[in-house]
């Protein structure tokens, strides 16, 4: 099992450690109900250094950039972050990943943990004809989340950046305690915070420091339990779950992230294709009308039909309600409409919602 | 850590004998590893269970896990206040997080539980 370099730390702090994506990471620390909590009201810290991280430089990085992905890297100006996806021709998803445009002929990409060689293996092998070299990074970077309302008043004080002018999806490079760092103003939690890159070999101190300012003001190190309630009802998308190489970028209701405007990009057609004709499928948010927690793969019943399964499911700490996500045949998706959820042999009523499920208040 | 007047299973319950009736809930290691419990479905009172029957299901944020019958019995109580409030497993597992008190069928199974002494054991073992 890979470990990274926060791994005895975690364990100092009696992180519970399990296998994630071939990493041997901390699920939980205090529990996945106060640790969310705390991410929503005051802040949280999390080690996600298991995931991916991809340089693609050259003179025709951002026409390859635009050819891979949906969105328009185009838009992007140096110190500024787009969400995207590497798409297959059919429109489905390589991976979602995030796009961090360094200069005109720099572009860093980040993706899943779960999804890194197949990842690279894809932005590799589809070079041919632009001038550009792709770099797998992976191994050299850590990363960590800082997440929650509190997360600028803790890392202000030990960075050289200005993280006050610094805008939502932008990032900047600067030294975090002494450590060459690149700090984005993103996260995968729904609330305001930082992702903090680092590609020095002896990050520890970055950790040990968040967690010695941060904890008086309530700050706790957060786990991979947690990290998934947060992302779900914030109707963040998690690969494998709520979209994979069998699900469209539109069927994801992900059609902001597509733009067509910029041009060709791989895919387009089957998007054209799927905006003329129409889905028949859509990914929407649910809420359980009965008691009991609707958990991934649970078969998903529309009047009496199997439909699906359960895409993505779990008790909302903030809501203290069942939540989750799933596909259904697009005339079952408007709000309000009833279906079922099979629960461990039960039929249970669940409801179409409106997501996201949570929206922090202050969005810059 | 674990009472010494209960017994127990390895799948982590307990139960606790007074007189013709005996209480059953999972036991400290078992709400540890569900971690933060949210729901606890129970049984409807006057349900006779068999040895091995699931009697309750259990619920946390990351998973879902059945709770058996130890021995054989019939549904005399259930802990109602799991209803408002689930954590109470998590809180005092062996204690106010009771589950059911079932009326003893046959009080022969009991012998054929786990001692304090020997679930601890079971324990250790799990942790290598």
């Amino acid at each position: 099992m890979k470990k990274t370099l926060f791994n005895e730390l975690h364990k100092k702090l009696a992180g519970k450690m399990i296998e994630f994506c071939g990493w041997e990471m901390p699920v939980e620390y205090s529990g996945i109900i106060p640790e969310h909590m705390a991410v929503r009201t005051k802040a949280g810290l999390f080690d996600v250094s298991h995931m991916g991280e991809v340089l693609v430089t050259g003179k025709q990085a951002l026409a390859y950039v635009q050819w891979l992905t949906p969105n328009d890297a185009a838009r992007l100006a140096p110190g500024q972050v787009q969400y995207t996806a590497l798409m297959t021709p059919e429109s489905t998803f390589v991976d979602d990943m995030l796009v961090y445009c360094i200069g005109p002929e720099e572009y860093f990409l980040v993706v899943n943990a779960a999804n890194v060689d197949k990842d690279f293996a894809w932005i590799a092998g589809h070079t041919k004809g632009f001038e550009v070299k792709v770099e797998n990074q992976s191994d050299a970077y850590s990363q960590l989340a800082l997440q929650g309302p509190l997360a600028e008043k803790i890392l202000q004080p030990l960075t050289n950046i200005d993280l006050g002018g610094m805008k939502s999806f932008h990032w900047a490079k600067g030294q975090v305690l002494g450590k060459d760092c690149l700090v984005s103003r993103t996260g995968y939690t729904g609330e305001d915070g930082f992702e903090i890159y680092t590609m020095d070999s002896d990050p520890g101190i970055v950790w040990t420091t968040l967690i010695e300012k941060g904890t008086p003001l309530g700050l706790l190190p957060i786990g991979l339990g947690a990290r998934d309630t947060l992302r779900l009802e914030s109707k963040l998308m998690l690969y494998g779950n709520d979209i994979s190489d069998k699900t469209t970028v539109l069927e994801a209701d992900l059609k902001w992230i597509v733009k067509l405007q910029k041009g060709d990009f791989l895919g387009r057609p089957v998007v054209e294709k799927q905006l003329a004709e129409g889905l028949r499928r859509k990914l929407v948010g649910f809420e359980l009308a009965e008691p009991g927690v609707a958990r991934p793969h649970y078969p998903v019943y529309v009047k009496g039909q199997k439909v699906s399964e359960v895409a993505s499911g779990t008790f909302s700490p903030l809501l203290r309600k069942a939540i989750g996500l799933v596909y259904l045949p697009i005339e079952a998706t408007a709000a309000g409409a009833e279906f079922e959820i099979e629960i461990r042999t039960k039929r249970t009523k669940a409801r179409v919602i409106p997501t996201p499920f949570y929206k922090r208040a202050d969005k810059k | 850590m674990y009472p010494n007047d209960f017994r127990y299973t390895k799948e982590h319950e307990w139960i606790k004998v007074a007189g013709d009736e005996a209480l059953v809930g999972i036991t400290d290691f078992a709400q540890h590893q569900l971690g933060d419990i949210i729901y606890v479905e129970l049984p409807p009172v006057g349900k006779e269970l068999a040895v091995r029957q699931s009697i309750s299901v259990v619920e946390s944020v990351k998973s879902v896990s059945d709770v058996y019958a130890p021995i054989s019995g019939q549904v005399v109580a259930v802990n109602g206040e799991l209803a408002q409030t689930a954590d109470l497993v998590n809180k005092d597992p062996h204690g106010k997080g009771w589950i059911v008190r079932l009326k003893i069928k046959d009080k022969k199974e009991i012998d054929g539980l786990l001692t304090a002494g020997d679930y601890e054991k079971f324990l250790e073992g799990l942790e290598h």
